[in-house]
């Protein structure tokens, strides 16, 4: 399906359907029968039936729908945006950033802080990352941004803890390194996308 | 039509065993303890029915299945906080909810709620005792039980308009209104079943039906049934007419600014008098405890029958307006209950 009828907002145009409610009687007469009528087409046992029935379709055929949360989760998205993790490379386990400070640029609530430094091979090291989730709106521009993949938005919604500070590090957002093998690739925002391959094109090189 | 002849009745009655007072403190007791178990235990399974037709599990977590849940109400009812408005009339305000649940108590004790039985001669002391059917059978049963629930309506109505608060005040008149529109229904619907039976006593009733199904009194009356069911919903304050304390329109009603133990006795009072109705239906019109031997089993199912229909009802159905509800039982129900009557009374001439 197209997006053509949400983009419409002309109230009418669009496939909906209208309820036939019927004339409002007026009358005493029509009145009278309207109450005639409804008393005797068994209208409001077919509202019985309704929820009887669902009652058996909870009981006996296990449709019940209530999810015992703490105990149960239901599945969420893959772009769900939650608190950041912060990946790392597969094949080495050194963390992905590079440090290029686009996502503490991009950050519209400049909740991000960083600051970096060349290590002995004269490669860029992050030397301090945190982000203040006490601002932070989950836009997930971060992630959008990041050219390496290296900060993405995870799955940990249940946000409340005694201290923002708990979960803000760079080191508690970092894939910890038992659990390399663990790690998902994030299918949200400035992921690639699952076409990536075809959309790869030779770079024009002629001037 | 044969009206049912009073003599046979009071042979079948001669040949019961005398009633004690001590037969009848135990079915008091009996009764208490039990209404007030099931009353509680109906909460309980209200939540879970409910939950149920709305395909939610309802209560899971304290007990097996939740079923202590009711415990835990218990506990956090007791101690709460009594609180007393401070504009309120305190002694009224403090009144009224005594007066819900000891009318709802009283009025049972004139409904039988368990056929007789006589305790085995092997357990001492009171071996040998015969437990009537009822506490005390009057011989107005009917209407003596109609009027005790009728009088529990003081609690809402005193209650809401004690409390000095609006809500409560609307509460107050809604049961004014309520009052008004069901209890002419409910008398003249039950008049034709006595009409037949002859007679108001509970007793005489099931006995009149003790033929089997065929003999039970739906089958003659329909339409008093029907109209004495509807009645029964508005005189219990169950959806579709529960105007008196409806959340989405005046916040509580007549229990607004009660708390703790005081608003659970209001509850436990509209538990025991579904129960009540419930107990009345299954005798007057479905045949009562009258299954020999089986009684005390049939009119247990059939009173469920009755208690679920309740909680069913409130899961299927919206609430009527105040208005509707004075339209529906003036207008439409007593016109039906008195052409009723009259073509019962014609019948049983002819
Ligand atoms: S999600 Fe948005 S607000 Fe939060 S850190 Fe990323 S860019 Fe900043
Ligand atoms: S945009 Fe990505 S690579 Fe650049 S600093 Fe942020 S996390 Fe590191």
């Amino acid at each position: 399906m197209g997006l053509e009828q949400f983009k419409n907002r002309n109230v009418g145009t669009q496939n909906y359907k209208m309820l036939d409610l019927g004339e409002t009687p007026t009358s005493g007469m029509d009145k009278f029968k309207q109450v005639v009528q409804r008393t005797f087409k068994v209208e409001l046992f077919i509202g019985l039936w309704v929820t009887l029935r669902e009652m058996i379709n909870a009981l006996l055929r296990g449709q019940m729908h209530t999810v015992k949360y703490p105990f149960e989760k239901l599945p969420i998205s893959p772009r769900y945006r939650a608190i950041h993790d912060m990946l790392r490379l597969l094949e080495s386990g050194h963390y992905r950033c590079i440090g290029c400070g686009l996502c503490e640029k991009i950050c519209i609530s400049n909740c991000i802080t960083m600051n970096t430094r060349y290590d002995e091979n004269q490669r860029k090291e992050v030397s301090e990352y945190t982000i203040n989730f006490g601002r932070c709106i989950f836009c997930g521009y971060c992630a959008e941004v990041c050219p390496e993949l290296a900060i993405v938005h995870g799955p940990r919604y249940e946000t409340a803890s005694e201290q923002r500070a708990s979960f803000s590090l760079f080191e508690d957002m970092l894939t910890p390194i038992d659990q390399l093998n663990l790690q998902k690739e994030y299918d949200g925002f400035g992921a690639v996308t699952p076409n990536a391959d075809d959309n790869i094109k030779q770079t024009p090189l002629a001037y | 039509m044969e009206i049912v002849t009073y003599t046979t009745v009071e042979t079948f009655v001669n040949h019961l065993p005398e009633v004690t007072w001590v037969g009848s403190l135990i079915k008091a007791v009996l009764i208490l303890a039990v209404i007030s178990a099931i009353a509680g235990f109906g909460t309980f399974i209200e939540r879970k029915v409910l939950a149920f037709m709305q395909r939610r599990l309802g209560p899971m977590h304290v007990g097996p299945y939740g079923l202590l849940q009711l415990a835990a109400d218990g506990i956090k009812l007791f101690t709460k906080e009594d609180i007393v408005p401070q504009n309120a009339n305190k002694l009224i305000f403090m009144i009224a909810p005594a007066i819900t649940a000891a009318t709802a108590f009283i009025a049972l004790s004139a409904v039988p709620v368990f056929p007789d039985f006589t305790i085995p001669k092997f357990i001492p002391v009171l071996g040998g005792t015969f437990v009537p059917s009822i506490a005390s059978d009057l011989n107005i049963g009917i209407l003596f039980v109609l009027g005790m629930m009728a009088a529990g309506l003081y609690g809402p109505l005193l209650a809401g308009m004690s409390q000095a608060n609006k809500w409560g005040i609307i509460g107050a008149a809604r049961t004014a209104i309520q009052f008004l529109s069901y209890e002419v229904v409910t008398g003249l619907s039950i008049l034709a079943p006595i009409m037949l039976v002859g007679s108001l006593s509970f007793v005489d009733f099931n006995n009149a039906q003790a033929g089997g199904i065929g003999s039970w009194l739906i089958w003659q009356q329909p339409v008093a049934f029907v109209l004495f069911l509807i009645a029964g919903f508005a005189e219990t304050n169950r959806t579709p007419f529960d105007l008196l304390e409806h959340e989405a329109e005046v916040v509580s009603g007549y229990a607004t600014e009660y708390s703790g133990m005081r608003w659970g006795m209001f509850f436990i009072g509209e538990y025991a008098n579904m129960i009540t109705i419930s107990v009345i239906a299954a005798i007057v019109f479905l045949g009562g405890y009258s299954e020999g031997g089986l009684g005390w089993l049939t009119i247990i199912l059939k009173v469920g029958f009755f208690f679920f229909l309740m909680l069913w009802v409130r899961a299927a159905w919206p609430h009527v307006r105040p208005d509707q509800l004075m339209w529906l039982c003036w207008k439409v129900l007593m016109p039906i209950a008195v052409i009723n009557v009259v073509i019962t009374g014609i019948v049983m001439m002819v």
